[in-house]
């Protein structure tokens, strides 16, 4: 049996104590064991501890085909999991020189954002309950249940779709498909303002979350915290704008950046890449080309020898694929990048100093989601 | 800095380093001892400025481990890969560039927990998804899981 608290490397000072927050907590939105080291009530240091539900996933590619390896990356950040589909398909594609039709890169384009959205949605609402304000909760829900529904009707699954492929998508979309995608955005357009009526302007969760757990640009390069965590601090760390992929080449967008890198800021980024990802949507929507759905591929799909690397942006960060293959149909080693993972490395250093319940709300900004660490 | 242009500048800091090519990254095969000196000179120049580890990845090669950096440059906006391949699969280890890029401090714990390999001066070199007492390091090719969910 292992032991409930592993000693800390540090010298216990006086009047210094250990506590757990997690494996079951509700703030640590899963699986995620933080030994916090107190002085009072001020953190003084903390330690992750994972693999709650590390699941070998990484092994387990060294004995599927790539077609096979798109479904256990929907189970890492289950939240982004279109996105990690694209991330392999993108690296099978750009290896064997595949080009895709245009309808496919629109299509994909379309539904990374609609993630994105569905993502920050769940984000924002759990962030609203971790701050005390239940209503948010089911505001949130009750917008990412139209983005779902879209996403039942168009091929049939809400949460971990593997729709696409390597060379393009499992089945055509829906017909309705371009309507509700449509009649989704006018709604939420009008939803969001709500969203800034009872989260941003309330006074309660202001006063929590600025000027608390801040972090500098220069830490979170060296941390290599991405996504909505990094541009809260100024990291220009956009995938989508440095290595554009897909359709994203072709529409207008802002990456959005704030500078002051505390809690609200992250808060605010959030919002901003929700409007954003909207205006992406209804660029693309009216005007996605004929075409097939999926280009020609061989049916055993094999790498040649060599090493790939593809990024792309989730909801959370970079999401990187590195494979090193062999030649086979499975590859010799394949590693993800995950997001989630070295945005956990930074939280020892932004809620040091500060007091246990900061530290609900920076780990409500930094949104992590534990497969995806855990992988 | 373009390709060309950082190859001639890293084989100009460590002449042992080796070329490989890839058609996405410039990629150099580096010796363990030279690695860390390298990566304070990749990080400090101003011309080099690589200061963002992305990716920290360990790779089993049969006879020996590799483990691979993925560098951009934030400012320069070029990118870069070196492997460092230890001596051997028994002792294997690395230096640390943790006091460098602090994102290397996880990454190389999932790697040691993994692959076994160990990285020297590291400030808590521990098993990080398994626990203490788990036995071998599964992804080496040489692991044998007596409940292999995969092969069942």
């Amino acid at each position: 049996m292992k032991e409930v608290i592993n000693p800390p490397a540090v010298n216990i000072e006086e009047g210094e104590y250990h506590i757990n927050m997690g494996p079951q907590h509700p703030s640590t939105h899963g699986v995620l064991r933080l030994v916090l080291s107190l002085q009072g009530e001020t953190v003084k240091s903390l330690q992750p501890h994972c693999g709650y539900i590390h699941r070998g996933i990484e092994k387990m590619c060294e004995k599927d085909t790539y077609p096979q390896i798109i479904h256990l990356t929907d189970r890492m950040d289950y939240l982004s999991a279109h996105i990690n589909n694209h991330a392999v398909c993108l690296l099978v594609e750009n290896a064997l020189e595949v080009d895709v039709p245009e309808r496919v890169k629109y299509i994909r384009t379309i539904l990374d954002e609609l993630t994105r959205i569905a993502s920050h949605q769940l984000w924002w609402c759990s962030f609203g309950m971790d701050m005390g304000g239940q209503t948010c909760y089911f505001y949130g829900l009750r917008d990412r249940e139209k983005i779902l529904d879209i996403f039942e009707e168009s091929f049939g699954s809400r949460l971990l779709h593997s729709y696409y492929t390597p060379g393009g998508l499992m089945m055509d979309i829906h017909p309705n498909f371009q309507k509700r995608t449509k009649d989704f955005i006018k709604y939420f357009r009008k939803k969001i303002k709500d969203y800034d009526y009872i989260l941003t302007g309330n006074i309660i969760m202001q006063e929590r979350t600025k000027g608390i757990g801040y972090i500098s640009k220069e830490d979170v390069i060296s941390y290599g915290v991405t996504g909505p965590t990094g541009r809260g601090s100024g990291f220009s760390c956009d995938v989508r704008k440095h290595h554009p992929y897909a359709a994203y080449d072709k529409v207008d967008f802002r990456e959005a950046l704030e500078t002051a890198g505390d809690t609200f800021a992250r808060y605010m980024v959030r919002m901003h890449e929700m409007r954003e990802s909207l205006k992406i949507i209804e660029q693309l929507i009216d005007n996605i080309p004929a075409g097939d759905f999926s280009a020609k591929m061989k049916a055993v799909i094999k790498l040649p020898a060599g090493e790939y690397y593809q990024r792309v942006e989730a909801a959370r960060g970079e999401y990187g694929v590195y494979v090193v293959s062999d030649g086979n149909k499975s590859p010799y080693r394949m590693k993800f990048r995950s997001p989630n993972f070295s945005n956990l490395s930074a939280l020892d250093h932004m809620s040091r100093g500060y007091k246990i319940a900061d530290l609900i709300a920076i780990g409500g900004s930094l949104d992590y989601v534990i497969p995806d660490i855990d992988r | 800095m373009d390709k060309a242009a950082l190859k001639e500048r890293i084989l100009g800091l460590v002449p042992e380093a080796e070329f490989q090519e890839n058609k996405q990254f410039p990629m150099f095969v580096i010796p363990p001892d030279k690695m860390h000196a390298l990566a304070v000179r990749l990080k400090e120049d101003t011309d080099l400025s690589f200061d963002y580890l992305f990716c920290l990845s360990g790779v089993d090669m049969l006879k020996y481990f590799e483990v691979v950096y993925h560098m951009e440059s934030t400012t320069l906006q070029h990118q870069l890969v070196l492997k460092v391949r230890t001596a051997d699969r028994e002792n294997a280890a690395v230096d640390t560039v943790c006091d460098i890029w602090r994102t290397a401090e996880l990454h190389e714990r999932e790697v040691y927990d993994l692959l076994g390999v160990k990285f020297n001066s590291h400030p808590d070199l521990r098993r990080f998804f398994l626990e203490e007492n788990w036995k071998g390091h599964p992804l080496r090719k040489d692991y044998v899981d007596e409940v292999n969910i995969v092969e069942l």
